[in-house]
């Protein structure tokens, strides 16, 4: 393992402070970026302001590419790092209830914890919407679990799913997302603005 | 001084400059941890710890939380959770130098704020039940796992995107 922590190179009980520290990194870039405002976070789906396409997009871009960089110089293994498993129809079924969510509350978790650090009422409203909808889940766990545990693939990357070559993928993929960037700069044009 | 700061508190970042700055703070937590960043965790620990609280026999029973309750710790002690308080206190510095800090609902001109809190209520319970289904929300799921070309973190930001644009037409009322 090359994690510094799982490594002992950094002892585990300064796993928590670590933990806070990239909390506050992440926090700061997701207010600083606008992430706090509802309004303008589902301005992505009015094409009135497009800054959750271009910060979301350009983060997994600059990841991917940093990522496999470094497995390709040999700091990192890919094949050790955390792969988020694919369990295809919870991700399709939990995705699409968490659309109709995004867009009816204006937050998605992060930025629900954004708009609550600032005060945003809505905020603490939509996270305290957050505990029911978990809560809802627990309680009627045995309905829900065919599809929580069932088609699971296991923590297959678009490389295993369709032996594409990762770095042929990677280069394709940061293109689709430059040119949803000028997209989105073109339809934004074309839409009356909206002040919020 | 002062009227320039209120002037300025809805000037945000250039959105790239901050899908940048993120991008390097997953790849140092992917360093790091070896893990990902993810926000609904936490509150997933945090219902855990209420509903353990109020009916500790219910809680092991129930398949589900049992899986986080553990004899000697409490399931507040994860990192994610950490992770969580570390976003809130990060937040609260930006609002702060940017004087965005103040108690408010945040609607459109166009719909009431009651309108604007049940709608954010009604959002929140459909998000948390969909993070729970999908094992992750934006951040856990599609952000890290597209950093990694995950599958599942691919179609589940498909589906979450998707949907959206799917539904946008029908809550057009409340943003535009």
């Amino acid at each position: 393992m090359e994690f510094l922590i799982a490594n002992t190179i950094i002892p585990t009980h300064w796993d928590s402070i670590i933990a806070i520290c990239i909390g506050i990194a992440f926090g700061f870039v997701l207010e600083s970026s606008g992430f706090s405002s509802s309004r303008k976070m589902a301005g992505v789906f009015y094409g009135y302001d497009f800054a959750v396409l271009k910060v979301f997009f350009t983060a997994a871009v600059v990841a991917v590419i940093g990522i496999y960089y470094l497995d390709y110089l040999g700091y990192v293994d890919v094949g050790e790092l955390y792969i988020h498993p694919t369990y295809v129809w919870g991700a399709i079924i939990g995705g699409a209830i968490m659309g109709v969510g995004f867009i009816a509350g204006g937050f998605c978790p992060g930025t629900s914890l954004c708009g609550v650090a600032i005060g945003k009422i809505d905020a603490w409203v939509y996270v305290l919407g957050m505990f029911i909808g978990i809560f809802i889940f627990s309680e009627l766990y045995s309905f829900f679990e065919p599809i929580y545990t069932g088609y699971f693939l296991g923590n297959i990357t678009l490389i295993d799913s369709f032996g594409w070559n990762p770095y042929w993928t990677i280069f394709i993929f940061s293109l689709i997302a430059i040119v949803a960037f000028v997209v989105a700069d073109f339809v934004r044009k074309k839409i009356k603005k909206v002040f919020y | 001084m002062n009227t320039e700061k209120n002037t300025n508190s809805h000037i945000y970042w250039n959105p790239y400059f901050g899908g940048f700055l993120l991008g390097i703070i997953i790849i140092f937590t992917f360093l790091l941890t070896g893990r990902s960043l993810g926000a609904s965790g936490a509150m997933k620990s945090s219902v855990v710890t209420i509903v353990d609280k109020v009916a500790p026999t219910h809680a092991e029973n129930n398949a589900y939380y049992s899986k986080f309750i553990k004899e000697d710790e409490s399931p507040m002690n994860t990192w994610l959770v950490f992770e969580a308080l570390g976003i809130l206190f990060g937040a609260f510095i930006s609002g702060s130098l940017s004087g965005r800090i103040r108690w408010r609902v945040q609607h459109s001109p166009k719909i009431s704020s009651r309108r604007r809190l049940l709608f954010a209520l009604g959002g929140g319970i459909l998000f948390g039940l969909g993070a729970q289904i999908a094992r992750g929300c934006t951040s856990g799921a599609a952000l890290s796992g597209m950093a990694v070309l995950s599958t599942g973190g691919f179609i589940t930001m498909l589906a979450i995107f998707g949907t959206g644009y799917l539904v946008a037409y029908f809550f057009r009322k409340n943003w535009i």
